[in-house]
């Protein structure tokens, strides 16, 4: 079945032409859907591309950051206003897929992609929809029903600076150097002046994931060995890691633990 | 299925063709226009044999539309010589034993001339970081890494063997 492809500069007409047709995808940066294209995927039969340059922008505003969902790995390397994301960003692939690999597809990326994602759950984001009246999507939230808006584009993505720079921490855990994909990768916003605690993991499930259990045990704690502990004893709690061709699910409890810690001590250099 | 006119720069000459839709980039390039120098590894972005420089950045081939490089400029290893000169690049891989089966190199090239175009005295860190989206099954990329730092003229490449 050939693959038509249809461009719009406006991304109102790009969301009614995808709403239009169930066997239409939305193409981003297209590192996760021509594959499928060269895969001779039959799943889908049209390609929906939006050029609208706006949809590539970071725009700052005040304490918060707007990310377009088209934005590339590379511009947020690029950008000095997103430095505390720039160690994320060049995890993500090498220089070639950075190029064109966007914020938005990594959301919707299958494990064990979704590296940027991850981090974006620690960083408590919100998301936009096109053709969406109303307050924007907490990211937790989209991820806990990702398939529900696998159809819709995502507009933009807002995220808060972090108040202290050591506050947002990110690890990933890779059996291949100097990149490979991950077993595991951690994020974490833990700010020192108050405020919330979130610790999210990637590839520790079906899509990148809040440890509720650690941010409970790490509300008040030192980071010391001591004051980690029950963290630690929570590092997988109420998670079902997978197995695959990169470490078994046991593999993955057993490790998390060890790199949650240093992510916590500060001992991932 | 419908054909889309594509208007772009190959490796400084002007190019107009017809793509298919959904054509990616790489078998335009191979097919559609006869630049054979771009190879096909994976057709999954994993491989990196298949990329080329648009608009001086570093793209895998094989994920890109090709109707994406309208009004935009690609360069390929066919582009690297000058005449019969070769490119620095390519002499260095020539010296440093740098291509065994070969298959690899476009893309080791056009990774290593991104690199080298935007940051011509690169550390051994960066030439690494540079190619690690392409993959090498013969080399064990220590003469590849060595090659790249003899045409930026880093210092004395690190000994092997």
């Amino acid at each position: 079945m050939p693959v038509r492809v249809e461009t719009f500069s406006r991304i109102e007409d790009a969301e009614r032409a995808l709403s239009a047709n169930q066997a239409a995808r939305f193409f981003g940066g297209g590192t996760i859907l021509m594959r499928a294209v060269n895969e001779g995927d039959q799943s889908f039969d049209t390609l929906v591309r939006l050029t609208d340059p706006a949809f590539a922008e970071i725009r700052p505003e005040g304490v918060r950051i707007t990310l377009g969902a088209g934005v590339t790995m590379n511009q947020v390397m690029a950008s000095p206003d997103l430095a505390f994301l720039a160690p994320v960003a060049r995890s993500v692939g090498g220089p070639a897929v950075r190029s064109t690999a966007s914020v938005g597809g990594n959301l919707y990326a299958a494990a064990p992609y979704g590296d940027f994602a991850t981090a974006l759950l620690a960083l408590d984001a919100t998301l936009t929809f096109a053709g969406q009246a109303g307050a924007p999507m907490p990211i937790d939230a989209f991820m806990r029903e990702r398939d529900r808006h696998a159809n819709r584009i995502v507009s933009a993505v807002s995220i808060e600076r972090p108040r202290e720079t050591a506050a947002f921490r990110w690890l990933k855990v890779s059996r291949v150097k100097p990149k490979g994909l991950a077993v595991l990768s951690i994020a974490a916003h833990l700010p020192r002046s108050g405020g919330a605690i979130r610790v999210a993991y990637g590839n520790m499930g079906p899509t990148p994931v809040r440890v509720a259990a650690v941010e409970q045990a790490l509300q008040g704690a030192q980071l010391t060995e001591q004051g980690i502990g029950p963290a630690l004893a929570a590092a997988t709690q109420g998670l079902s890691p997978p197995s695959d061709s990169l470490a078994s699910d046991w593999y993955r409890r057993e490790v998390a633990p060890v790199h949650l810690k240093r992510l916590l001590l500060g001992q991932t250099g | 299925m419908a054909k889309k006119p594509v208007q772009f720069t190959l490796n400084g000459d002007a190019k107009a063709a017809f793509c298919d839709d959904a054509e990616n980039l790489l078998d335009f390039l191979r097919r559609g226009v006869g630049d054979l120098t771009p190879k096909f590894g994976c057709g999954q972005g994993t491989c990196g044999a298949c990329t080329v420089l648009i608009d001086g950045d570093p793209h895998l081939s094989c994920l890109m539309l090709a109707e994406a490089v309208e009004g935009r400029t690609v360069e390929t290893t066919a582009g690297l010589a000058t005449g019969s000169a070769p490119h620095r690049l390519q002499e260095a891989f020539m010296e440093n034993f740098a291509a065994q089966c070969g298959y690899c190199t476009p893309g080791m090239l056009m990774a290593a001339k991104a690199l080298l175009d935007r940051n011509p005295r690169p550390s051994r860190d960066e030439v690494i970081e540079a190619i690690s989206g392409n993959l090498c099954r013969c080399t064990g990329y220590e003469p590849i890494i060595n090659a790249i730092l003899t045409a930026a003229g880093t210092g004395q490449p690190r000994q092997t063997g």
